[in-house]
C-alpha cells in the first residue's frame, strides 16, 4: 500500500512552569488537536504517546492507556514512545509508520513531559541517566557534553565566541512571537556572554530551560484528509538513525552522525535536497546543537554554520529561517513535547497559521535530536 | 582495577568494552589496558552546574590515546580539577570513588561502577 502521509492538524499546550501533571497535559493537548482537526474521538484508529520519563519524574506509568481513556479513544490501539529528548520525533515515526502502512488510517500523536517539580539537580540526573555507565560515573551531565563539543568546534573552526550568543539572541527574539514560548523576553548578547557559566565555554543562555508541557498532531492518508481539511500538510520524507551510546567513541565530536544519516534518508524520500528546505526546527537544547544540524543537514559547509548565524541568514526575516517557534532555547524543551511541538511549527507555518512568526514556506523540516545526537530523527514536511 | 578498551580482528580499537566491535560487529579479540599509558586532551569543560553526589565544579575532557597507531578516546575527570588545555599530556590515576554511591537516580547497588580512573597532567 502506497500512501501519503496527511497531518490535518494540531496542538499545543502553554510551555512553562505549570501545576499540571503528566495526564492533564497530555490530555489538554490530545483534546485540543481532536478539535483543530475535527475529528471525532471514535474516529482515532491509534494513539501515540512521546514521554521520556513520566515514572522518574512522577512515578506515573501507562500514560498512553491515561490519554486513551481520557479522551474517549477506547479501544484505540495505543503505545508510548521514549527515545529519550527525540521521543517527540520518534512519535512522528511511528505516527507515519501507521498511516503509511494501512495499519491506522486515523492516528493521533501526543507528546509531553512535566519536569519542573523536581530540582534542577534532579532533573540533570534523570537526563544524565540516559548516559553509558562508564560516562554517568564521571558525573557527565549533557550539558558538560555541550561544553566540550562547544570549546572542540570554536578552537577548531576559529569561530568567535558570540557567534553562539547571537543563536540565543535570534530565538528569544523569535519567541517573543509565540504565546505558547516559555520564556517572552528579548537578550542581548551582552547578557548572554555575561550570564554564569554553565560548562565552559558556555554559559546560561546557551542552554535551554526545563520546562512543562505537551503537543500534539494529528495523522491520516492524504484521501481522508480532503475530507477534513482544505490546507494540510504531507509527511514527504523522514528519516532516523542511532549514533553511538557513548559519546567519546565517535570519530569528530563536532560531525553528529545521526543528524547526518537520518537527514540524508528524509531528503532521499522526499527526493529534494537542502536547498529545498524554506524553514526548519533544529534542536537546539544548546546553541552549539544549532550549528552542528546546519551542517549534519547541509544547510552549511562544515565549520560555516556561525557565518550564516552571524549574517543574519537564519533569522525570521533571512533566507532560511531557524526556529521561528524560538526554538527549544526559548519556547522551552519539555522532552517528550519537543519533536512534536518541533512538527506542529512547521504545519503551522506550512498552513499558513503561524501567526506573527509566518514566513513563505511550501516546504519545511524538523531534526529532534535525542541524548547528545545519541538518536536522531528528520522530518520534512510539504504543504497542500 | 584496570582502564580496559577491545580490539577486534579488524584493528578498531575501543573504550569502553563491548560485546561487539561497535564499528564492525565483530567479536572482540583482546583487551587492552590504557590505565599505563599518556594520553591527549582533545577538549575539556568545567560544569558548574553538576548532579547530586557529584563534585562541584566538576573539570571533565576527552583524552586521546594511541594503541599501536589506532587512537582511542576516553572521557574523564580531571584529578583535582586542575587547570587544562587542549593538548595537555595527561595520564590516568585511580581514584576510589568518582561520584557518590546511590545518592543520584541510580542506587549503589545498580549496573554501575563508582570507581575508576581520573587525569593528572603528566609529570
Ligand atoms: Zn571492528
Amino acid at each position: 500500500m502506497d500512501r501519503e502521509v496527511a497531518i490535518i492538524g494540531g496542538s499545543m499546550t502553554k510551555f512553562g512552569q505549570r501545576d499540571a501533571w503528566i495526564r492533564e497535559l497530555l490530555s489538554q493537548a490530545g483534546e485540543a488537536c481532536l478539535e483543530d482537526a475535527g475529528v471525532e474521538p471514535d474516529d482515532v484508529d491509534h494513539v501515540y504517546v512521546s514521554n521520556m520519563a513520566s515514572g522518574e519524574f512522577e512515578g506515573q506509568g501507562g500514560i498512553m492507556n491515561a490519554v486513551a481513556h481520557d479522551l474517549g479513544l477506547l479501544p484505540a490501539y495505543s503505545q508510548r514512545i521514549d527515545q529519550t529528548s527525540s521521543s517527540g520525533g520518534a512519535g512522528m515515526y511511528a505516527a507515519w509508520q501507521s498511516i503509511k502502512s494501512g495499519a491506522s488510517d486515523m492516528t493521533l500523536l501526543v507528546g509531553g513531559e512535566k519536569m519542573t517539580h523536581k530540582g534542577t539537580g534532579d532533573a540533570t540526573d534523570i537526563i544524565a541517566s540516559i548516559t553509558h555507565p562508564a560516562e554517568y560515573k564521571h558525573g557527565v551531565t549533557l550539558p558538560s557534553f555541550a561544553g566540550m563539543t562547544a570549546r572542540h568546534y570554536l578552537e577548531k573552526f576559529d569561530a568567535p565566541r558570540e557567534s553562539l550568543a547571537k543563536v540565543a539572541v535570534k530565538n528569544h527574539e523569535n519567541g517573543t512571537r509565540n504565546p505558547k514560548a516559555q520564556f517572552q523576553k528579548e537578550i542581548t548578547e551582552k547578557k548572554a556572554l555575561e550570564s554564569p557559566i554553565i560548562a565552559d565555554p558556555l554559559r546560561l543562555y546557551d542552554f535551554c530551560p526545563i520546562t512543562d508541557g505537551s503537543a500534539a498532531l494529528m495523522f491520516c492518508p492524504v484521501e481522508v484528509a480532503e475530507e477534513y481539511a482544505d490546507d494540510y500538510a504531507v509527511v514527504s520524507g523522514i528519516g532516523g538513525a542511532t549514533d553511538t551510546h557513548v559519546v567519546h567513541e565517535r570519530d569528530d565530536p563536532t560531525t553528529m552522525g545521526g543528524v547526518v544519516d537520518s537527514g540524508e534518508e528524509a531528503y532521499e524520500m522526499a527526493g529534494i535536497g537542502p536547498d529545498d528546505i524554506d524553514v526548519a526546527e533544529l534542536h537546539d537544547m544548546f546553541t552549539i546543537l544549532e550549528f552542528l544540524q546546519m551542517e549534519g543537514l547541509d544547510f552549511a559547509e562544515t565549520g560555516e554554520a556561525w557565518k550564516h548565524v552571524e549574517e543574519g541568514r537564519t533569522a525570521i526575516d533571512g533566507d532560511r529561517p531557524i526556529n521561528t517557534s524560538g526554538g527549544l532555547k526559548s519556547k522551552g524543551h519539555p522532552l517528550g513535547a519537543s519533536g512534536v511541538a518541533q512538527g506542529y511549527e512547521i504545519y503551522e507555518q506550512l498552513v499558513g497559521e503561524a501567526g506573527e512568526r509566518q514566513v513563505d514556506a511550501e516546504t519545511g523540516l524538523a531534526c529532534n535530536v535525542g541524548g547528545f545526537g545519541n538518536c536522531v530523527i528528520t522530518t520534512i514536511m510539504e504543504a497542500r | 582495577m584496570s582502564m580496559d578498551a577491545i580490539r577486534c580482528p579488524n584493528g578498531h580499537v575501543k573504550y569502553p568494552t563491548h560485546p561487539r566491535c561497535p564499528e564492525c560487529g565483530e567479536e572482540p579479540v583482546e583487551t587492552i589496558d590504557l590505565s599505563d599509558r599518556t594520553g591527549e586532551v582533545v577538549t575539556w569543560t568545567e560544569s558548574t552546574a553538576t548532579p547530586p553526589g557529584v563534585r562541584e565544579p566538576n573539570v571533565l575532557a576527552f583524552v586521546e590515546f594511541e594503541v599501536d597507531g589506532t587512537p582511542v578516546r576516553a572521557l574523564g575527570q580531571i584529578a583535582d580539577n586542575a587547570d587544562v588545555e587542549t593538548g595537555d599530556e595527561v595520564e590516568p590515576v585511580y581514584a576510589d570513588e568518582l561520584r557518590e554511591p546511590g545518592v543520584g537516580l541510580k542506587p549503589a547497588d545498580a549496573d554501575q561502577e563508582w570507581d575508576g580512573y581520573r587525569f593528572r597532567l603528566s609529570q
